[in-house]
């Protein structure tokens, strides 16, 4: 690989970096703005999770590292894995990218899942895709050893049914082992538990958790949950209206969130501690994505808002790895939720 | 277990293939579900039979081809002549079975080059989108318009009426259906997130459309394969009974059919229905035929 002589950093040196990262959808209403100059690191073995609401960009954000982003719609700024830049790749060097070095887990592994073929023939293949020398028997060998890693009973009879066979949980199960068929560096998962019960889904992130502490892999966490958050999380980044709205390690944001936004996220929460009241709410819509104000887009719901909001604001770190784009977060860091 | 012996015997189980619903040997299960279908299995042993006795009629047909025997002609049914003799002595029998080898040979040839060339079509259209979707379907759309009889029988006269002529003509003519319908399939499980994530593992564009796209089209190409070989053996009855198909010492049903027309209203009329028959049973049998494998093939049809 070309990059290898770029790779020089060392565990220091990010494994995935995103900088300046803009997508714009072209529609009918005019250009739609996905995401908004995101910028973030992923360095190896961390899981580092993406929180925002419907539309938020969470999902363009992980389209456009995976080269996967519609006909529609352009990506600018720079997606740099293990040094190379991904946005310009050609599409055969992207195909070696994906599913190997970056994989993907999506969020409804029903229609994610061929229904015409079995599971087992499902794994088989994202080996085969990229190492078509590995007989059939390995593959046999290798689709029942991922289904076992995934924690999922009787391998062996599992990998011979199909899709509609499985449970919701076995399928995500097998999402998730179709994902680290090739041990990738980076794993990609996309609401991986919103289609599962409750119960269902602790299961699942737990899958999660033993899956990267086997094969190492950086975790992209995609969701609006912040209980899955808390559970898997190394580091969170608060994304609204396409904008990076915070960033930081797990604890200082649910501890000391320092955006209002975060802020009224978390109040948002129903607490074991609080008793049965109405659960708050951030008053207001965000705004129409094919006109965004300037400035903070969070200013018209925010209760801090001042006059100067009107300018974006430059993201200031408030703590170690703790970046907020807000004017005054300082001043809200200091105040207890 | 204490059952008190009053009781009658439980009733048998539901009759479940032996099979395991997670058996590997996935043919296994096809094929138990293939058998379930009745109707499929008898279809299919009568077209085996039907196949065998047209293609096998040197050995199996009691009289040689084309052997005429002018003392016996126009007889009735009778021992030596199951189906009685034709105008000019021939035995009706041996004379049925050698017309079947054309017309199935038609029938399949068109049903499986038309499939083949219908289901590649609609795969690039819908597949690929824009342009080449356009000029495939455009195209498409010139050959849906043509009176089919009319082009058979311009092309059969400007190209004389060989059998390959007459399988080439009408797949040209039949592939429109197929692709069309693989076109909208396509389509639709394009933007299904299972074809995604087949891109998300690092497939690449062929490798999706054979492995994940076409085998979930099975039960239409299966359905599309056995319509056209009814279809096919019904034009080219069609166009053989114009006189502008399979010619004479050459015969298929169609062309028997055209002979035995002339015998309406005489004693011999019922020579009429042995080629329409014989092309009936393969028609429906056919069909029967693709309704069961659709059944068997789909994974999801498992619980009926």
């Amino acid at each position: 690989m070309k990059s290898a002589t770029e790779e020089t950093g060392g565990a220091a040196a990010p494994l995935l970096s995103v900088r300046d990262l803009c997508v714009t959808y072209r529609s009918d209403a005019g250009p739609v703005t996905a995401l908004d100059r995101l910028s973030f690191d992923l360095r190896a073995g961390e899981t580092l999770s993406i929180v925002g609401e419907s539309g938020s960009g969470k999902s363009a954000a992980s389209l456009a590292v995976m080269g996967l982003l519609p006909r529609n719609a352009v990506a600018e700024g720079s997606v740099r894995f293990r040094g190379q830049e991904l946005l310009d790749l050609p599409d055969r060097e992207m195909r070696a990218v994906r599913g190997r070095r970056i994989a993907m887990v999506f969020q409804d592994a029903l229609a994610a899942l061929n229904p015409m073929m079995t599971v087992g023939a499902q794994l088989a293949e994202a080996v085969s895709v990229h190492d078509p020398s590995v007989s059939r028997a390995e593959l046999r060998e290798r689709a029942v050893e991922l289904l076992d890693l995934v924690g999922i009973p009787d391998p062996r009879t599992r990998a011979g049914q199909y899709p509609h066979e499985l449970s919701g949980g076995m399928r995500q199960r097998v999402m998730i082992a179709t994902g680290i068929a090739n041990e990738p560096d980076v794993l990609i998962a996309d609401e991986p538990t919103t289609a599962l019960d409750v119960t269902v889904q602790a299961q699942v992130l737990d899958v999660l958790a033993r899956v990267q502490d086997r094969t190492k892999s950086a975790i992209l966490l995609i969701t609006h949950d912040l209980g899955v958050v808390a559970g898997l999380a190394d580091r969170v980044l608060v994304l609204y209206c396409g904008q990076k709205m915070e960033e930081a390690p797990v604890e200082p944001l649910f501890y000391q969130p320092a955006h209002p936004y975060t802020r009224g996220l978390l109040a948002a929460l129903p607490r074991i501690d609080r008793g049965t009241r109405r659960l708050a709410q951030i008053a207001g819509q965000p705004p129409s994505p094919t006109n965004r104000p300037t400035g903070c887009p969070f200013r018209n719901r925010c209760p801090h808002a001042e006059d100067q909001c009107a300018e974006s604001p430059r993201p200031v770190p408030v703590g170690d790895g703790h970046i907020t784009a807000c004017l005054r977060a300082r001043e809200i860091a200091s105040v207890t939720p | 277990m204490t059952q008190p012996t009053a009781l009658p015997a439980p009733p048998p189980p539901v009759s479940v293939p032996p099979t395991a619903p997670g058996d590997p040997r996935i043919s296994r299960v096809v094929l138990s579900r293939f058998l379930r279908h009745r109707l499929a299995v008898a279809s299919l042993i009568v077209l085996v039979l039907l196949a065998v006795c047209c293609f096998g009629a040197a050995w199996i047909a009691p009289y040689p081809r084309n052997a005429q025997n002018l003392l016996e002609a126009s007889q009735p049914p009778s021992g030596t002549h199951w189906l009685g003799t034709d105008s000019i002595g021939r035995d009706y029998l041996s004379e049925m079975f050698y017309a079947g080898q054309l017309s199935l040979a038609i029938g399949l040839g068109v049903a499986l080059l038309a499939t083949l060339v219908g289901t590649a079509a609609g795969a690039v259209a819908g597949y690929l989108g824009g342009w080449p979707d356009e000029v495939i379907m455009r195209v498409a759309d010139l050959f849906l318009i043509v009176p089919p009889v009319a082009v058979l029988a311009v092309s059969l006269q400007g190209l004389g009426p060989s059998p390959l002529t007459i399988v080439v003509v009408l797949s040209g003519l039949g592939w429109t259906l197929i692709a069309r319908v693989v076109r909208s399939r396509v389509i639709q499980l394009r933007h299904q997130e299972f074809v995604e994530a087949a891109r998300v593992i690092g497939a690449s564009g062929p490798r999706i459309v054979v492995r994940h796209l076409l085998p979930n089209l099975t039960g239409l190409i299966v359905v599309n394969v056995s319509l056209s070989v009814a279809m096919a053996i019904i034009l080219e009855s069609t166009v053989s009974f114009l006189g502008y198909g399979v010619q004479p010492p050459k015969s298929s049903w169609g062309n028997m059919l055209t002979q035995a027309a002339g015998l309406i209203g005489t004693s011999q009329s019922y020579l009429l229905y042995v080629p329409g028959l014989a092309i009936l049973v393969t028609v429906l049998a056919v069909n029967f035929l693709g309704d069961g494998l659709r059944d068997a093939l789909d994974p999801r049809g498992r619980q009926r």
